[in-house]
């Protein structure tokens, strides 16, 4: 609402201003504009170039996908060599192996740790205590800020060969399994870690859409017979589900980019069989094998469809009457 | 409404004590091995939860010099610094696009959020850095990860949320937009600036990407490369420091993941109440 009323308000002031363009000094030029603002703008200076600096000018170094790349020779004097890069890493076993592995890790998060947010904070939304739910709310939060380096650490220590798991497992009689140098595994490990990590962080954005839902729905529907569940399911879910879809959306979008860093740190113990993605694809040839223009090219095939994925995405969010992820550059 | 059923509500207290346990017991078993003697450990399967004789000579190893006291200050100097400079930049350019009007303030947030939709990718950055000489050097731990546009729109929706009164007060006493800033909207804003100087801190303390991509001295490693070398590879550390240890291998491995991860513990408490706020302006006025 206060969108729209800002907007009609921005019409009507492009309006007047176009009515007594020389008029009052309400109107002035671009000079005097610049420099009635300048302190505003040179506060944005430095973010500005941040961002112009590490995120539009490295684009420029896609061109070596198109080259031949040497790094002593630099772009100007690499030869270009065309989509060649593009074909060589398309009839590559490797390039296709680190998609197929790229997907079965994102289908197998999508599936199994999606919803784990979303059932946790129904939990926590149906903890009557307040005092508890706060405080199981400060303890799940936390893992989200602890790096992937020490939950990997951690995870070893509990998965992995010398283990609390595969320790328990010998003690009881049974072979020792070392879940973190399964190959089979690694999607389900990965998942897993997910789960500690984030889970708990996914229920803030739950949580806040719970709180929104309006107190008298669940009073008129508990009149008129709805026990508990029957009012979760016809009252909570449909509150939360415009949220959900959002995520959903998102989610998709993001599906190209699954862990890179959880991935990288634990890629050596299942191999790349299992463990290679694109992002680590991209990583292991370009900059351990110095495989350039192959893994630059498929860098860019990569950034290409994951921004299509999210532009797409955000689409479909506006489509099914979201606000999307961009709707704030309006204001 | 009708009262829970018993059933109901044991089966989440059950729920919830997993789901608390879950996180808690690998962090408390970090902790406790870290103080474990070799008895402790070998007694214990993996992890000591409480160790009859605790010790502090795994503590004493890696923080006589060497390799772990070394890294810890590289990661306390990037984290202070790279969080101060971030939050002056971010606070900069989140105020000049927080009022109305301003010249081409559009045109400079879209080029801010557009960033959020695509990633310049490895290889590009990679060679970025290398352009600029800024491989091997601290900087490269920094400049990278500056302004998380995220961050940005969560403090410009903060400072436009202020009442314009109050701004409008402050031009009437003759404050110009800088004393403004200073004066009225950083004062007003110090919960959500506590929040994203979490962030970023959060942010540099746990970098291992960038350190492992651009520093090519291992003697310039910040603590998360110690960890992956020592903790996950498994490497020892006595090449580095001196051979007189007596502590067990895996105390001290979990020392190092302690004081990699009790910075984080000990500055969460005071952030938590913030984060809902935080991250729900960010991620509906987004």
């Amino acid at each position: 609402m206060a969108e729209t009323a800002t907007q009609v308000a921005g019409t009507r002031r492009k309006r007047a201003g176009k009515a007594t363009a020389h008029g009052t000094g309400r109107h002035l030029t671009l000079r005097q504009r610049i420099r009635r603002d300048k302190v505003m703008l040179l506060l944005c200076l430095p973010g500005l170039l941040y961002f112009v600096v590490f995120h539009y000018v490295p684009l420029l170094g896609y061109v070596t996908a198109f080259q031949d790349y040497q790094p002593y020779l630099g772009y100007a004097q690499s030869a270009w060599v065309g989509f060649t890069n593009f074909t060589e890493a398309f009839t590559e076993a490797a390039f296709w192996s680190a998609t197929g592995n790229t997907l079965t890790i994102a289908l197998v998060q999508l599936v199994f740790f999606f919803p784990v947010p979303i059932v946790l904070a129904l939990l926590l939304n149906s903890v009557v205590s307040d005092k508890v739910r706060r405080f199981v709310q400060s303890i799940v939060y936390l893992p989200h800020f602890i790096g992937w380096v020490i939950i990997v650490s951690i995870f070893q220590q509990i998965l992995g060969g010398a283990g609390v798991v595969p320790d328990l497992l010998g003690s009881m009689g049974l072979p020792r399994y070392d879940m973190m140098s399964d190959p089979g595994a690694f999607p389900w490990l990965l998942t897993l870690q997910l789960v500690w990590k984030d889970a708990g962080w996914g229920t803030i954005i739950i949580l806040a859409a719970l709180l929104n839902i309006d107190k008298q729905h669940y009073e008129a529907a508990a009149i008129d017979g709805a026990g508990r569940w029957r009012r979760t399911w016809h009252v909570t879910l449909p509150g939360v589900a415009p949220v959900i879809i959002l995520l959903l959306i998102l989610n998709l979008g993001q599906i190209l980019s699954v862990g890179f860093e959880q991935i990288l740190l634990q890629r050596d113990a299942v191999g790349p069989g299992a463990g290679e993605v694109l992002d680590t694809y991209v990583y292991f040839h370009g900059i351990k094998d110095g495989d350039w223009g192959t893994s630059a090219a498929v860098g860019l095939v990569k950034a290409v469809i994951g921004t299509a994925l999210v532009l797409g995405a955000n689409k479909l969010a506006h489509f099914f009457g979201h606000e999307g992820i961009y709707r704030g550059a309006d204001r | 409404m009708e009262k829970p059923t018993r059933l109901g509500l044991g089966a989440k207290g059950l729920v919830l004590t997993l789901v608390v346990a879950a996180v808690v017991y690998p962090l408390l078993g970090v902790i406790g091995t870290s103080f474990a003697s070799q008895s402790d450990i070998i007694e214990s399967t993996g992890l000591v939860l409480w160790p009859t004789h605790p010790s502090l000579e795994a503590y004493r190893t890696i923080f006589t010099g060497g390799v772990v006291t070394r890294a810890l200050l590289v990661s306390i100097g990037v984290t202070v610094f790279g969080t101060l400079a971030s939050l002056l930049v971010t606070i900069g350019m989140a105020y000049g696009l927080s009022r109305r009007g301003v010249v081409g303030s559009r045109f400079i947030l879209m080029t801010a959020l557009f960033t959020m939709l695509f990633n310049p990718g490895v290889i590009p950055n990679f060679l970025l850095i290398n352009e600029l000489g800024l491989y091997n050097t601290f900087a490269a731990l920094v400049m990278p990860t500056l302004v998380s546009a995220f961050n940005l729109v969560v403090l410009r929706s903060f400072f436009m949320n202020l009442p314009d009164d109050l701004y409008d007060a402050a031009k009437v006493d003759g404050a110009g937009d800088f004393r403004t800033l200073v004066r009225i909207a950083l004062p007003l804003s110090k919960a959500v600036i506590a929040v994203i100087s979490l962030f970023y801190a959060v942010t540099y303390w746990n970098a291992f990407f960038n350190a492992m991509l651009y520093l090519g001295d291992n003697d310039k490693w910040p603590l998360p490369m110690v960890l992956r070398t020592f903790v996950l590879q498994g490497q020892s550390l006595d090449s580095a420091s001196a051979g007189e240890a007596v502590a067990p291998v895996q105390s001290v491995q979990m020392a190092v993941l302690v004081v990699a991860v009790v910075p984080i513990l000990c500055v969460y408490p005071f952030l938590q109440r913030y984060f809902t706020k935080g991250v729900l302006t960010g991620a509906v006025k987004g």
